[in-house]
């Protein structure tokens, strides 16, 4: 049943979000203004920027909890409200010290006073492998099995919307490697906006890829790589594309 | 092991402190009636063990009474403190004004409003326990971690019911438990300071009201032997209290080195 349930959730229609508007300042420092960015329905669109571009705040700004940064619109593709279809990661797993990993995988439910799918929940967490660490407490855990727990708990929202602040920034780079191919397969079909300063992460996952920079800040033409992702990180290709993007961000 | 150890240092550094208090009698010759050696005092506490055990029994019942309604009330009022910003504004300014009033100068006021029983030393002790209980879980409930928020943001966003209630009660409830946990360990350490203290000025049982009476009558010994009893009982609430909040927060380890 939990299987059958994952293909439908797969199948789930998706939603496109559209950003017009969007303005962060502090105080007299503008960092961005009248910013317009698409996130396509069902896509992965990663955002590359050098630090301070304000690329977090807007992925905030998207999210509804950013205090700082204001836009002038803010639309999903059906015409429906935004609240509520949103999930959010970040780059910090942001789990509960005292809660177990299964409960905190069901944290939404619980602050939304729903009944949690636990059959569900282990089914997520079967999925990045953390079955038998369901009722660990988070401190008897690895970053990267922090992390995918965090990525679990993303999933068990289940929501059209995934936006991601550097979600695989804090752990090594063997487990960042398996993490991005677990999180392209586990949010394919969704409509996902990734922040990232690693070109070579953006290159592998995603469909769009948007390079946020300047003073005040503005988005580039989106770069369309060959291919699906998870694209493989041995790919020649990509690693010429992430040295060229490298170079335009460095100026 | 470890228990077992600490244990032995504490026994070991009672035992010096005794040998230096007898010393200290046997090489100034002062009487008795002034400063008894600890043996004189550990016979007083034989000889009297029944009344002092029933004078602790009262001391003891203050002091737990106290304890939970001060706790009680110091919960609430930071949990109602931390709800409802325009109450932070009004009362947080009073409280702290009250808290520079020495809760020692109210008790007679105490006994006069409430009796010589019961009810004036547990509101003391209360009075005492309050103010740390209070700022210690305020604090807590004020340093929640803001991605934790951000995320219960997320989660709760476009519901009918505000998710204000619910994150307080999973995330900064469950949060601040460490910070009302040195808040419930300062009220512990001084929770039977404010049940003697309340005893000293007005009652007709409890070990304060034993010491008073005991100096009064030049027992010195007596004294002494209430003395101790009420050490060890702050001790042993005081530990057991210890024990139990870490037993309780096993997710908020000691990161302090042992050695």
């Amino acid at each position: 049943m939990s299987a059958q349930k994952f293909e439908t959730m797969m199948a789930a229609p998706s939603i496109g979000i559209a950003l017009r508007g969007g303005t962060l300042a502090f105080g007299e420092k503008m960092i961005f203004a009248g910013l317009d960015l698409d996130i396509p329905a069902g896509r992965t669109s990663c955002l590359l920027g050098p630090s301070g571009v304000g690329k977090s705040s807007l992925l905030r700004l998207i999210a509804g909890i950013s205090p700082e940064a204001s836009a002038r619109s803010l639309t999903a593709s059906d015409g429906g409200p935004l609240a509520g279809r949103i999930a959010y990661m970040d780059q910090r797993d942001l789990l509960l010290p005292w809660l177990s990993v299964l409960d905190n995988v069901t944290l939404g439910a619980r602050l939304r006073g729903d009944r949690a799918d636990r059959d569900w929940a282990m089914t997520l967490l079967r999925r990045v492998g953390l079955e038998e660490d369901a009722q660990s407490l988070p401190a008897a855990l690895s970053g990267g099995m922090r992390q995918r727990a965090a990525l679990a708990r993303t999933l068990m929202e289940d929501r059209a919307v995934v936006l991601m602040d550097e979600p695989f920034s804090a752990v090594d780079a063997l487990t960042r490697l398996r993490l991005q191919d677990l999180a392209a397969e586990l949010l394919a079909g969704r409509s996902v906006l990734l922040v990232t300063h690693d070109p070579l992460e953006a290159l592998r996952l995603g469909h769009r890829i948007l390079v946020l920079r300047g003073d005040p800040a503005r988005l580039g033409e989106a770069l369309e790589p060959a291919g699906l992702p998870p694209r493989p990180a041995s790919e020649p290709n990509l690693h010429a594309l992430a040295a060229g993007i490298l170079r335009d961000l460095a100026g | 092991m470890q228990a077992v150890q600490s244990l032995g240092r504490a026994l070991i550094s009672l035992a010096l402190l005794l040998a230096g208090w007898q010393t200290l009698v046997w090489v100034t010759e002062v009487e008795p009636f002034i400063l008894p050696g600890p043996w004189l005092v550990l016979l007083s506490l034989a000889t009297h063990l029944e009344l002092i055990g029933g004078h602790a029994v009262i001391t003891l019942l203050e002091i737990i009474l106290g304890l939970i309604c001060g706790s009680a009330l110091g919960m609430t009022s930071a949990v109602s403190l931390s709800w409802f910003p325009g109450l932070r504004r009004w009362l947080l300014p009073l409280l702290v004004v009250a808290q520079a009033i020495p809760v020692f100068a109210l008790a007679p006021v105490l006994v006069l409003w409430l009796g010589y029983g019961l009810a004036s030393k547990v509101m003391m002790a209360s009075l005492i326990i309050f103010f740390p209980v209070t700022t210690a879980f305020l604090d807590g409930l004020r340093r929640t971690e803001p991605g934790w928020l951000d995320l219960a943001r997320t989660m709760t966003a476009g519901q009918r019911r505000s998710g204000r209630w619910a994150t307080l009660r999973h995330i900064r409830i469950p949060a601040a438990l460490p910070a009302l946990a040195s808040g419930l360990r300062v009220a512990t350490a001084v929770a039977p300071i404010g049940a003697v203290v309340g005893e000293w000025v007005g009652s007709s049982a409890g070990l304060g009201y034993l010491m008073l009476h005991a100096n009064g009558r030049m027992q010195i010994d007596l004294l002494f032997a209430a003395l101790f009893i009420l050490a060890a009982m702050a001790v042993t609430i005081f530990f057991s209290m210890d024990w139990l909040l870490r037993r309780l927060l096993p997710w908020q380890p000691d990161t302090l080195p042992t050695n």
